[in-house]
């Protein structure tokens, strides 16, 4: 048998690692400054820059830190392990550099675009169309490179971390490609093609498998190969981690409706998602239990590696955060987190520590193998792993207390039947967890400046190593296939890459033709007395979106007392069949506005708050808006805009495009005259605090006419 | 609530998707062998570099 020799480029996996560290830095810096943004409003800096506002920065913050940080984090494991598992160099270097300076080049679009707010409104999906379709076609470009490097192997066998990346990429792509279905209204600016509760339906499958399929699967990959690499150790059991790798992927699509637990999504679907989510508990664990026990009888190396250090907390988090999703799928436990710092508390347990400290391990042993030498200090990385680990507790306890904190307050009754407590009380009393959390989240960061500096001395003190020499006898061409049907040898020959490709084809053709069946049907409204928005609403709509309102305030109002009694009568799913995209939000930071129309009907009161929140309310955290003031509504947009919403099924009249505008001009100069007259304030009425006002005076009336 | 049709339909071509790659990769034999590819990962085949003093001290 002959030897081929060949070689490993180390060039990419080097540049992936520092693009990697220094978007990690960035992202974790960003959720630093919104995380003290919430306790002190004043950071927001309304008054400067409206870009920096939380609204808008918390996005850039969780799409950095996911797929700039995490993402990048993939590609550097992915570019090193492959080649390796596969003695073979990556198919093409010429892709990988595209993929390369191709994703970086997504990274900085998005976060120029998210601050500018241009955004889809749809949380972890905001980017706008043109970047969608990038990042689309720079996937596609790492899977080919992927699959043709897999198809030119040199080893025949897979190794499991090699199905993990398989399983991600194919998963991702569906995911992005079902989920980014948008109508363009120009350039930057698109609707959802889905409304409501379908648009929250989509958004949450595609949600979760973000989760399942970006941050979990292909670091269960990087898992596999870097935890018994360091360990030099085989994993504990191979088998389990196939059986483990086919069950998990194949429970995680269904587990997204769990996000909508208690919502206005139909009950089986709800429990579809919920079911799911229980039996994920059996894979999670499996793979966790798998890189634990891969350390058995190596717990003296634990002690001094950092490297495995890292390791065995981030495969901790990961089955704390695993344990505590399916719990989280309950739904009498879903009541108390939904909504609340519970769910920031569990995603950061997963962020940080699965993922975070996956990281660094696989960091602190990387860049000393591609810089030929030693880690620079071992002391120092156990700081790191100290400083870490603190910084991750600080963070998630206070996130705990503050979620049980609000939740008993939230459902407390005095003995007359009233809610004791208002919402500004809920707000002042978990501000101070808010500051914790921030420092906390501070702790860590410094962390990972520690680590910055340890690796930078590595590679000082090394001498880069480009290529790596290696060789392998070449795969031998005939696999004796048990039959020779023209079926098997199909598939023999092609294995994946057309299966894969297919896949994508009909999906990408099936959805083209079903969605806007589909959807344009299903608009037709359940409630009579719900009507589309006016122009003036849909503008402030869309400023509502741009500004990220939704990142602090929900709409959807849950059937229970104490939330009935504060917000409202509960939210109908027929509400909100013009909602592209739907609004109904993550999490309460501040109170829910389905119908903020009927709680707060007062312009007078919303021109002073979107001014100044603690001119109305004392004590509030939420930003203030002043360029709402000045700037003026973008009336030249309102003819694209009604027209996206007529194709997709919206009624406004035949030709109502070329009104529209008049309409608005008269509802902003009803509005501008109550404020003129009511409060003596000036205001010209095409500013965008007019749209945003009427906007929030629609908000949730719809339903309350029909029962007069 | 008819997206629930497309996101099953996604869904189980998904699925599907990974069933048929399950089956290709039993029938290929990528699992016949459940011991040596655990420990085939461990070494690389580098030439030219001594693993020796790669090893962390303190
Ligand atoms: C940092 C989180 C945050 C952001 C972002 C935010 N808010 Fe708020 N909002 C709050 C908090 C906290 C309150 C409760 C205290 C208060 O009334 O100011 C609140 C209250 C409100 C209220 C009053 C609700 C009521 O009936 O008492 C309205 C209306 C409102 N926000 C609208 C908006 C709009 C519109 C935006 C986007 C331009 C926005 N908010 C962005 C946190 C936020």
């Amino acid at each position: 048998m002959s030897l081929d020799k060949f070689y490993y480029d180390n060039k990419l996996p080097k540049f992936f690692a520092i693009a990697c560290i220094f978007w990690g830095a960035v992202g974790m810096l960003l959720g630093v400054i919104a995380a003290f943004q919430l306790a002190f409003p004043v950071l927001n800096f309304s008054e400067y820059f409206p870009h920096l506002a939380f609204g808008r920065l918390r996005p850039v913050h969780t799409n950095a830190v996911i797929f700039a940080f995490v993402g990048n984090g993939i590609f550097t494991g992915v570019y090193y392990a492959i080649p390796r598992l596969l003695k073979t160099p990556m198919w093409s270097k010429k892709l990988g550099n595209i993929h390369f300076w191709g994703w970086q080049f997504i990274i900085v679009c998005a976060a120029v675009s998210l601050l500018m707010g241009f955004t889809t409104g749809k949380e972890y999906a905001e980017l706008e169309w043109p970047i969608d379709i990038l990042i689309t076609l720079i996937w596609v470009v790492f899977g080919i490179n992927m699959f043709a490097t897999i198809i030119t192997r040199r080893e025949r066998h897979l190794y499991v971390a090699i199905w993990f990346f398989i399983a991600s990429w194919v998963t991702v792509a569906m995911l992005h490609i079902v989920n980014s279905f948008e109508i363009p209204v120009s350039f930057m600016k698109s609707y959802s093609w889905y409304a409501g509760v379908q648009d929250a339906l989509v958004q949450w499958w595609y949600g979760h498998n973000a989760v399942a399929f970006f941050l979990t699967t292909p670091y269960l990959g990087l898992m596999y190969y870097f935890l018994p690499k360091a360990a030099n150790r085989p994993v504990y059991s191979y088998r389990l981690s196939i059986v483990h790798f086919w069950s998990l992927i194949f429970l995680y699509i269904w587990a997204g409706p769990h996000h909508l637990l208690y919502t206005a999504l139909p009950d089986w679907a709800q429990s579809l998602g919920t079911a799911f989510s229980i039996m994920l508990i059996l894979p999670s664990w499996g793979g966790m239990l798998n890189g634990l026990f891969t350390l058995r009888g190596a717990w003296d190396k634990v002690r001094e590696d950092p490297v495995l250090k890292f390791f065995v907390v981030a495969v901790t988090c990961y089955g704390m955060s695993t344990f505590e999703g399916p719990m989280l799928s309950l739904k009498n436990v879903n009541a108390i987190s939904h909504y609340s710092d519970w769910t920031v508390a569990h995603v950061h347990i997963g962020a940080l520590g699965w993922n975070g400290f996956l990281t660094f391990g696989m960091m602190y042993w990387l860049i000393p193998k591609l810089f030929k030498t030693k880690l620079y200090s071992v002391k120092l990385a156990a700081t790191h792993f100290w400083i870490g680990t603190l910084g991750i507790l600080l963070y998630a306890i206070p996130m705990y207390w503050s979620a049980f904190r609000s939740y008993f307050m939230m459902k407390a009754f005095t003995p007359e039947g009233q809610l004791q407590y208002t919402f500004i009380d809920i707000v002042q009393t978990v501000t101070p967890f808010y500051i914790i959390r921030a420092v906390g989240g501070t702790i860590f960061l410094i962390g990972v400046f520690i680590m910055i500096y340890n690796l930078i001395k590595t590679a000082k003190q090394g001498s880069f190593l480009a290529t790596e020499e290696a060789e392998a006898p070449a795969l031998e061409k005939e696999y004796r296939a048990p039959s020779n049907s023209i079926w098997h040898s199909f598939i023999e020959r092609k294995p994946i890459l057309l299966l894969v490709l297919s896949l994508v084809v009909v999906g990408i053709g099936g959805v083209i033709e079903l969605v806007p069946t589909f959807l344009v049907k299903e608009n037709i409204p359940t409630i009579a007395s719900v009507k589309p928005y006016t122009p003036l609403e849909l503008q402030g709509r869309d400023i509502y979106i741009r500004e990220g309102c939704y990142n602090c305030h929900s709409q959807m109002i849950r059937p229970f007392r104490y939330e009935v009694k504060r917000y409202g009568e509960y939210s109908k799913a027929g509400e909100f069949v013009y909602d592209h995209p739907f609004q109904w939000g993550s999490k309460r930071t501040g109170p829910d506005l389905a119908r903020e129309g009927i709680n707060q009907p007062s312009v007078a009161w919303h021109f002073d708050h979107m001014m100044e929140p603690t001119l109305t309310s004392p004590g509030s955290v939420m930003p203030s808006y002043p360029s709402l003031y000045e700037n003026d509504i973008d009336v030249a947009s309102t003819n694209s805009k009604i027209h996206a919403m007529r194709k997709m099924g919206v009624p406004y009249p035949d030709g109502y495009e070329a009104e529209a505008n008049n309409d608005l001009m008269k509802q902003a100069e009803t509005i501008a005259n109550e404020l003129r007259t009511g409060k003596k304030v000036k205001i010209a009425s095409n500013k965008e605090i007019i749209a945003m006002i009427a906007y929030l005076k629609r908000l949730g009336t719809d339903i309350n006419l029909e029962k007069k | 609530m008819s997206v629930i049709i497309i996101l099953l339909i996604v869904s189980i071509l998904i699925a599907g998707g990974f069933l048929i790659g399950f089956l290709w990769s039993v029938k290929d034999g990528q699992f016949d062998d459940q011991q040596s590819p655990a420990q085939r990962m461990l070494f690389d085949n580098e030439l030219k570099i001594n693993q020796t003093n790669l090893k962390n001290t303190k």
